[in-house]
């Protein structure tokens, strides 16, 4: 009998330590002093339904506090209640459910077949203005149009006649801007677009006690389907890494401008590679960015975000989905269960689309803003990736000899398949695969009629 | 000289074989096929019940320009977009020819009614060899075609706008250049727009005609963020057409075995149901 390789254990393995460094959003830090600040990455969820927005942009900002500021394009006027200081768990949990997923499987001994469930752990990853400056504002064209102290920020709503002034202002009041800011600034005035400038409060951080800076969120109706990413690439030093998590009612979400691409996905990888998962996204996604002349947005995860399978994370409670600002929840959506399962069914009453968009971006590639439209499409996609444990123990019949002289060659293929995704080395991959250093010649199946008479 | 419409089949024919082959264009053979058929079929019992001859040509024109440009979440709304599309042609007519550019019909019409399907503006990517693909193969196309003055009109009207606005912004000019570099804009351009049988009838009114649905989709696009904006503006700019040629006149466009035309000359009260006896004749 033929060894059937079925897979029965479907258990989760996830990508830590690849968030880190999540840190700018769309727009551009500035500093109160010459302190260098790093401009790597970032993450905003972006919940969108017709024109309604909530914008939640996270960051990891790990300098002085008094150090941090931020100065974002938004298409409308925001009123205090607009603007809230989320948490940051809720995205990191997003995060956790988005994020590419290894998944392993168990060779069964090919003399029997039995059904075997194995668990392994899924690991979920960490992932005020004084008068003065009011008058001042006012002789350079800029209008502060509100002021407001939300969580631990200091926020302003600016709008400007001029960008010339803009920048005057801002430099003056000690936001640091990176050159070539100008043009920018004036390209988003002239688009009737104002500016949120927000920086940390350190007597309201103090009391809060807070350790690290809460993620900022906006909510505003606007037809305006995108995201600001140009002041980003004027100050940023060479490429940025930036991750969306579009939450929609209807289907994906996918760039209008630039092509949305799928990350690879389901492939065969050596066994080893769980040792070096992050790594290997890491190199996975660089590899493919290059391959796509670094000018695509890639999807990484498209699901309903009901349920998963494999999880990586549970799906997201209504309590926290609400608190990213989905707000045409149901209220009796039904609670989540504790614990996570390898794999959770439907629950249609959540009627809430995730797409992770990731895009490595830069001035060269990518020279206007991310412009965004929901489509019809409810496709499940996933980044999901299988290592495929050989059986070890004792196998003493014909379907066993078959299946053992074609490891070799199965864990070959998959060594390959690793190196053409990442563009590793294969030689050092068949090193810490402990795979034979030379390529494995394929096997020639024995003929059928051997195992027609078998006592001949 | 050859059908100009048989050059467009072969060029809308290996775009989407380029498309479906390295570009994530989320289209698959059977629902390609699916709309060709749903096409053809639509066009052979229009012009049954209009009493002509069937011809592919035209119908093979329009199920490419949905199968590369529409997408669907189900088989059968990009179905719908073909019955639709073919149906528009026969069935919303007026002097003796169709008023919407059929194709374009299709899209807008379940673009309006359906938030399930949508036109992925962006996948054509923006890589350089393709838009000169594009742009050779689709001038290859006009240069055999009539009318080709509609495509550069609206070339050159949406270069102008999408510069001017740059220039107003004060951005680079990388930016304009990356709008431009778009395959979705060229298979308007070249595919959609220029459709003789739905542009005006003059060289003037043809130039007036393309400059405002170029205008109007900017407009669109950019004012009102529709990201659709262009197949909105020709779609909208259809009835204005007979307005166009009333102030400014011309010859009536045929495409070379002129059956139709002739046909309809002969047999102006021809109803749903009526067989020719002169079906064939030329």
């Amino acid at each position: 009998m033929r060894p059937i390789l079925r897979p029965l254990l479907v258990s989760c393995l996830l990508l830590a330590g690849f968030a880190e460094g999540a840190l700018a959003f769309c727009g551009f830090y500035v500093a109160k002093a010459d302190t260098k600040l790093w401009n790597q990455a970032s993450q905003v969820v972006l919940v969108r339904d017709g024109d309604r927005t909530v914008l939640t942009m996270a960051n990891d900002f790990k300098g002085d506090p008094k150090e941090f500021a931020i100065v974002i394009p938004v298409p409308t006027f925001l009123e205090r209640e607009q603007i809230h200081v989320g948490d940051r768990a809720v995205i990191d949990h997003l995060d956790g459910y988005t994020s590419p997923r290894l998944v392993e499987y168990f060779d069964e001994d090919p003399c029997r077949v039995v059904d075997r469930m194995h668990t392994l752990s899924a690991v979920a990853p960490s992932g005020a203005m004084a008068e003065g400056g009011m008058k001042r504002a006012r002789s350079l064209g800029v209008t502060i149009e509100a002021s407001y102290t939300v969580g631990e920020y200091d926020i302003l709503i600016l709008s400007a006649k001029e960008s010339s002034g803009l920048e005057t202002w801002l430099t003056e009041s000690g936001y640091r801007l990176p050159e070539g800011a100008g043009p920018v600034l004036g390209s988003y005035l002239k688009q009737g677009m104002r500016f949120f400038v927000a920086k940390v409060n350190l007597e309201e951080q103090g009391k809060a006690g807070y350790q690290t800076l809460r993620p900022l969120q906006v909510a505003y109706e606007s037809p305006k389907f995108m995201l600001p990413i140009r002041l980003g690439t004027v100050n940023g030093d060479g490429p940025q890494e930036l991750f969306i998590y579009a939450l929609t009612r209807t289907g994906r979400v996918e760039t209008t401008n630039y092509r949305t691409v799928k990350l690879p996905t389901g492939m065969n990888l050596p066994v080893a590679t769980k040792e070096r998962f992050g790594e290997f996204y890491k190199a996975l996604f660089s590899e493919q960015t290059r391959r796509e002349n670094a000018e695509v947005v890639f999807l990484e995860y498209a699901w309903d975000m009901g349920w998963c399978d494999p999880c990586a994370a549970d799906p997201l409670s209504a309590k926290e989905l609400r608190e990213l600002g989905v707000f045409w929840l149901d209220e009796n959506a039904p609670p989540d269960g504790p614990g996570i399962a390898p794999r959770r069914m439907p629950s249609p009453a959540q009627n809430v689309f995730v797409s992770r968009l990731h895009v490595r971006y830069d001035r060269d590639h990518f020279p206007e803003d991310l412009r965004f439209q929901e489509t019809g499409d409810r496709t499940n996609f996933q980044g999901r990736y299988v290592l495929q444990h050989a059986w070890t123990g004792e196998a003493e019949c014909p379907a066993a000899k078959e299946y053992l002289s074609g490891l070799p060659e199965r864990q070959d293929k998959e060594a390959q398949t690793l190196a053409t995704l990442t563009g590793w080395d294969i030689g050092e991959i068949r090193g810490w695969a402990g795979l034979s250093s030379t390529p494995v010649e394929p096997v020639e199946p024995e003929p059928w009629w051997k195992r027609l008479w078998p006592d001949q | 000289m050859a059908d100009p419409r048989v050059f467009q089949i072969a060029a809308l024919g290996g775009l989407t074989a380029y498309g479906m082959s390295a570009l994530d264009l989320e289209l698959s053979v059977d629902r390609f096929l699916l709309v060709v058929g749903a096409a053809l079929a639509t066009e052979g019992l229009g012009r049954w019940l209009r009493g002509e001859r069937f011809d592919p040509r035209s119908p093979l024109i329009t199920a490419f320009s949905l199968s590369l440009l529409l997408r669907a979440a189900s088989p059968w709304l990009a179905t719908l977009a073909a019955v639709l599309a073919i149906g528009s042609k026969h069935l919303l007519r007026a002097r003796g020819s169709h008023v919407f550019n059929p194709a374009n019909f299709g899209i807008v019409v379940l673009l309006l009614v359906t938030d399930q399907a949508w036109v992925s503006a962006g996948q054509w990517g923006h890589a350089a060899i393709l838009t000169l693909a594009l742009a050779g193969v689709g001038q290859l196309v006009i240069h055999r075609a009539a009318r080709s003055d509609v495509t550069w009109a609206f070339l050159a009207a949406w270069v102008a706008l999408s510069f001017g606005r740059a220039s107003w912004l004060g951005d680079p000019w990388a930016i304009p250049l990356h709008q431009l570099e778009n395959g979705a804009l060229l298979i308007f351009a070249f595919f959609m727009i220029s459709d003789p049988r739905t542009t005006p009838r003059s060289r003037a009114g043809r130039l007036v005609y393309a400059a405002g649905v170029a205008t109007a989709g900017f407009v669109l696009r950019f004012g009102f963020y529709e990201p659709n904006g262009l197949l909105f503006a020709l779609f909208a700019a259809a009835p204005f057409v007979p307005l166009l040629d009333r102030w400014l006149p011309g010859p009536v466009f045929r495409w070379a075995p002129v059956l139709e035309e002739k046909f309809h000359a002969s047999h102006p009260a021809s109803a749903p149901g009526f067989l020719p006896l002169a079906r064939g004749v030329r």
